[in-house]
């Protein structure tokens, strides 16, 4: 069975070809890539990816053009009809700032970029991006960002925990985000906003292999469904 | 007609750059400033055919994050 999948990329993206290298490397197939300005995406996905980088030179705010840019409608669209989407870092930005995913990403709290592998908690192992992990489970995946600091009102933050929907929580301070939150689910279950980057622990030449169940996760739901 | 908008961080939302610049500020031997808060003005210059709505609708869809940010319109006079 192949795994369609597609990148997106955005002005400024940097992350794009580290996804397509970490999809291509755990489904054993190439994903489609896809420039910020086309109106539609190839038919029949399983998966879309919106990487990490600095999407239009993160003008007005991080991930805000890039969230109204034309390729994003039709990513919106196809959110709607349950395809997966992850968004890493900007991608994060870009589903915050597009309405698929609550909250905000502020500037971290201590005002600087961090950029160094953090230790993550797996909080929610149900979802088909998570289940290859157990929950509780500790992971160690890089950061790189200078706004990660998430951010939604405490009824929102209730009700991301009461439903679940809290994927990752940092396990050490990184960017004073709420609660420690460093991603999370759509109600759906099939949006994923996350900053760490699962697409650079792939190989043991990266430094770790932590993220690849991320992908893993993703290729195995798409073949048991 | 020239417009501006402010946007603003909502009460209660952190500032991290607000609270570096009132560090700063304090650098400067000046005492008695007791909060910062930092935002952004964006100003436009539109045609008179550009509706009080629009306006609206370009502020919470775009210029502003209503999650995170206030807007004010401040219309100048021509």
């Amino acid at each position: 069975m192949t795994f369609r999948s597609a990148v997106i990329t955005f002005p400024g993206s940097n992350c794009d070809r580290d996804m397509a290298d970490a999809l291509e490397k755990v489904s054993g197939t190439a994903p489609h890539r896809v420039w910020h300005g086309d109106a539609d995406l190839p038919q029949d996905l399983d998966f879309i990816a919106l990487p990490g980088g600095f999407s239009y030179g993160d003008y007005l705010r991080s991930g805000a053009m890039a969230a109204r840019s034309p390729i994003m409608q039709a990513v919106i669209a196809a959110a709607g009809r349950g395809v997966p989407v992850l968004g890493v870092c900007n991608g994060f930005q870009v589903l915050t700032e597009s309405g698929l995913l609550p909250g905000a990403l502020l500037r971290n709290a201590g005002m600087n970029f961090v950029c160094r592998d953090v230790k993550l908690t797996v909080e929610n192992s149900q979802s088909l991006f998570t289940a290859g992990y157990s929950t509780g489970q500790q992971i160690v995946i890089p950061v790189a960002h200078h706004d990660g600091n998430y951010f939604a009102d405490d009824a929102t933050l209730d009700r991301l925990e009461g439903e679940g929907r809290v994927a990752f929580r940092y396990a050490e301070s990184v960017n004073g985000s709420a609660r420690q939150i460093a991603g999370v689910l759509n109600e759906g279950g099939n949006v994923l906003g996350m900053m760490p980057h699962p697409e650079r622990m792939i190989e043991a030449e990266q430094g770790g292999t932590d993220g690849r169940a991320l992908f893993e996760s993703a290729v195995k739901a798409l073949v048991s469904a | 007609m020239k417009v501006r908008v402010f946007v603003s961080l909502k009460n209660g939302v952190l500032d991290p750059q607000g609270r570096a610049i009132h560090h700063a500020i304090e650098g400067l031997g000046i005492h008695g400033v007791n909060d910062v808060r930092a935002g952004k003005m964006i100003e436009l210059d539109v045609d008179d055919s550009v509706t009080d709505d629009q306006l609206e609708t370009m502020c919470k869809q775009l210029l502003a994050n209503m999650v995170i940010e206030n807007y004010r319109i401040e219309r100048l006079a021509a």
